[in-house]
């Protein structure tokens, strides 16, 4: 417990660090643009330039912007005020995003890894048949086709196709089930390949030989003995899937036009909303650090060798 | 008697010299090398990813009909097809005869009469004013410009050579046409070589930093290794897929974009070297574990004690031979370099128009999804393009990994 505890103070004052170093590098990039946000517009009164910069607070010294910004984070959770969004505060396109981009990623995460799990569990048993190339080739697919085509055929299938998904929207489980398909499916490849690694790797092992030998049935043997073995890679992989998914939302949430994180921020990056476009990438590094902090914590409770450092 | 034994002795001894002598050593490049030859999948994604690189380099010598030329009144979204194609033959370009050939002549007639008048002139400043028609004329009116994007010298060279052996016969437009009418095939191809071209420069920037930062920090250990590798973590934490964006939306900013200009600087460039400088923490981290168990060895104490500096130890001695890992990651490098860029591309944020790659075709075919008919082509061949190079790539990968590992070795 006490390990946990210190593991986590650490993990904390990293991700400081790093949400630090971040900011810092953004505020420098945003600052170093010349002129200010609006002076690129259409001519601007100079009265109401400087309420516009009086608002964000552009007529301070750069350092005390710098300052000012960084208090505002810490105390407040406070990330100021969009450039281009009229009348919405950071915080609130966050609130509103998250939850969209959230369900998306889960439902992607879930998929992937059901799907990933049991077709890497068929083929390492069944391993040789027609089942496993088949599965394999699937897979090695599934890596190769970046997942903004595969959104592309599944429109022409199943939206222009088939009609059976609706082409775009949010609220629904239908409008959900296509991004989600698409999102997951390079990660449900990479599991299917990590768990059937996994599994031949541990069939060999002598505990397998023995629960078989002692005449537990094959399912048994496979669910309680093999499996939980041959996770742990995948575990692993998962830090590294939950970067995926985040970038691919950023994809497909553009392609199925998904009220998301993902496409606020590619609309932040495109008008140059600086403000909104920080506040995003801070909320990424800080998810990301949660989930990696996660898997190594899950990982270390199911192998108790490792030890969390 | 005793000379007798001496004889068979030596004729013993030297039979097993001369076996000795027929024995060869095998190195870890044969060895590899030979391993490779066995796999089928990896030597089949050689030869195609060879293929296609030779192909995307001659893309100029290909009779392909023009990239950029728009033709919005008649040729939108043409279904694949054989329909026979002339180059030059859209009414807008208003060339001699519709044909290429005949307005290259034409135009080169032109531009020689100039030349004559040029030389027969005799005041210098008149000259010099006709010398500056001639290059505005080249730039604006040559055929070669209006029918591509600012060739370089060779490709300007492999135009002219193409044009020489073709003449005005173009392949026509079986992948079909985009939105705005231009051959989805020779757009295909040109996209080839920017896609190609970002995975090969970005993977090298990537594997400069990574390999020299991780065999410095694995040689020298104790605290810098510390330092070092602690700064790594943090740059792995950073999600630098949005910082990327975040340093693409600064780079595209117009003030920015001017003063790049004029010093001279390429967007595309720093797209490269951006790209490549996230890219190399795997790689630091591969060298330096490699690095550290390298330097126990017994090469390396005798190239210190002969007095061989740090930089030389680690350049010449150590790096070499982590060479075959880094290749093993230089092919896994690649394909997720170019996919990144795909990535990018297909947000609006990477290569921009009139470039073209296969991460843009990409968009373009997305975007004419959401019509209301089926323009399958638009989508299908860049994302088949896209998908059998990465395809290749990570088989060739997964091969030289197999043929590379050490403990492979005299396997099989």
């Amino acid at each position: 417990m006490r390990d946990l505890l210190s593991y986590l103070t650490q993990r904390f004052f990293w991700m400081l660090l790093t949400l630090w170093v971040v900011y810092t590098f953004s505020f420098i990039l945003m600052r170093s643009v010349p002129g200010n946000p609006f002076s690129s517009e259409r001519n601007v009164p100079p009265a109401i330039e400087r309420q516009l910069e009086a608002r964000y607070n552009l007529d301070a010294p750069p350092l005390t912007q710098y300052i000012d910004y960084l208090v505002g984070i810490v105390t407040r959770f406070d990330l100021g005020w969009c450039i281009r969004l009229e009348d919405y505060s950071v915080n609130q396109v966050l609130a509103e995003g998250l939850p969209v981009s959230a369900s998306l990623a889960i439902f992607a995460m879930v998929f992937a890894i059901i799907l990933g799990v049991s077709t890497g569990v068929v083929s390492a048993v069944y391993r040789g048949t027609y089942a496993d190339i088949g599965m394999r080739t699937a897979a090695v697919l599934g890596i190769a086709i970046p997942n903004f085509v595969l959104a592309g055929l599944a429109i022409l299938l199943f939206v222009f196709g088939i009609k059976i998904f609706p082409a775009g929207g949010w609220g629904t489980l239908r409008q959900v089930a296509l991004p989600a398909l698409c999102l997951g499916a390079p990660i449900a490849a990479y599991i299917a390949r990590l768990t059937r690694t996994g599994m031949l790797e541990v069939l060999t092992k002598d505990h397998v030989r023995t629960a078989f030998a002692k005449g537990l049935p094959k399912r048994t043997v496979i669910m309680k003995h093999v499996l939980p073995g041959a996770m742990l890679p995948v575990v692993s992989y998962l830090g590294p899937a939950t970067a995926r998914v985040l970038t691919g939302s950023l994809v497909l949430e553009q392609i199925f036009a998904l009220p998301g994180l993902g496409s606020h921020f590619i609309h932040a990056a495109l008008q140059r909303d600086y403000t909104l476009a920080t506040g995003m990438v801070l909320t990424y590094t800080v998810i990301l650090f949660v989930m990696n902090t996660l898997v190594d914590i899950s990982y270390s409770i199911i192998d108790p060798r490792v030890k969390l450092q | 008697m005793n000379t007798g034994k001496d004889d068979r002795d030596v004729k013993l001894l030297e039979q097993i010299l001369d076996e000795s002598k027929q024995v060869q050593g095998v190195s870890l490049w044969q060895d590899a090398w030979k391993r490779l030859r066995r796999n089928k999948a990896a030597m089949a994604s050689m030869a195609t990813l060879c293929i296609l690189g030779i192909l995307a380099f001659l893309t100029p010598l290909l009779p392909l009909q023009s990239p950029i030329d728009k033709d919005l009144n008649n040729r939108r979204f043409l279904p694949p097809s054989l329909e026979t194609v002339v180059m030059g033959q859209r009414d807008g370009l208003k060339f001699k005869d519709g044909r290429l050939t005949a307005q290259l002549a034409k135009f080169e007639d032109e531009i020689g009469e100039l030349r004559t008048k040029q030389r027969s002139e005799s005041d210098p400043d008149k000259r010099d004013a006709i010398d500056e028609q001639i290059e505005n004329r080249i730039e604006v009116e040559h055929p070669f410009n209006q029918l591509w994007n600012e060739l370089d010298s060779v490709s300007w060279g492999l135009c002219e050579l193409r044009v020489s052996i073709f003449g005005d016969y173009a392949i026509p437009s079986i992948f079909g046409t985009d939105q705005l009418g231009r051959d989805l095939l020779a757009r295909v191809f040109w996209g080839a070589r920017v896609s190609l071209i970002v995975g090969i420069v970005a993977t090298l920037v990537s594997l400069i930093i990574g390999v020299s930062y991780g065999a410095t920090a694995g040689y020298f250990g104790g605290i810098v290794d510390t330092i070092m590798m602690r700064i790594v973590d943090v740059l792995y934490s950073i999600p630098f897929f949005f910082v990327v964006i975040l340093i693409m939306t600064f780079l595209g900013d117009d003030a920015i974009k001017k003063r790049m200009n004029e010093i001279g600087i390429d967007q595309i460039m720093v797209f490269y070297v951006v790209i490549g400088a996230i890219y190399w923490l795997t790689m630091s981290r591969v060298v330096r574990g490699q690095v550290l168990s390298l330097k126990e060895e017994q090469f390396v104490e005798s190239a210190r004690t002969v007095g061989a500096s740090s930089s030389r130890i680690i350049f010449r001695h150590l790096v070499p031979n982590v060479l075959g890992i880094v290749i093993v990651y230089l092919t896994l490098t690649i394909p997720s370099v170019m996919l990144f860029e795909a990535f990018l591309s297909f947000l609006g944020m990477g290569v921009s128009p009139p470039d073209v790659s296969w991460g843009l075709l990409l968009k373009d075919g997305v975007d004419a999804l959401s019509s209301v008919k089926l323009f399958w082509w638009v989508v299908v061949f860049p994302g088949a393009a896209l998908a059998a190079t990465l395809f290749a790539l990570n088989f060739l990968g997964d091969g030289l990994r197999d043929a590379l590992d050490p403990r492979m070795k005299n396997r099989d």
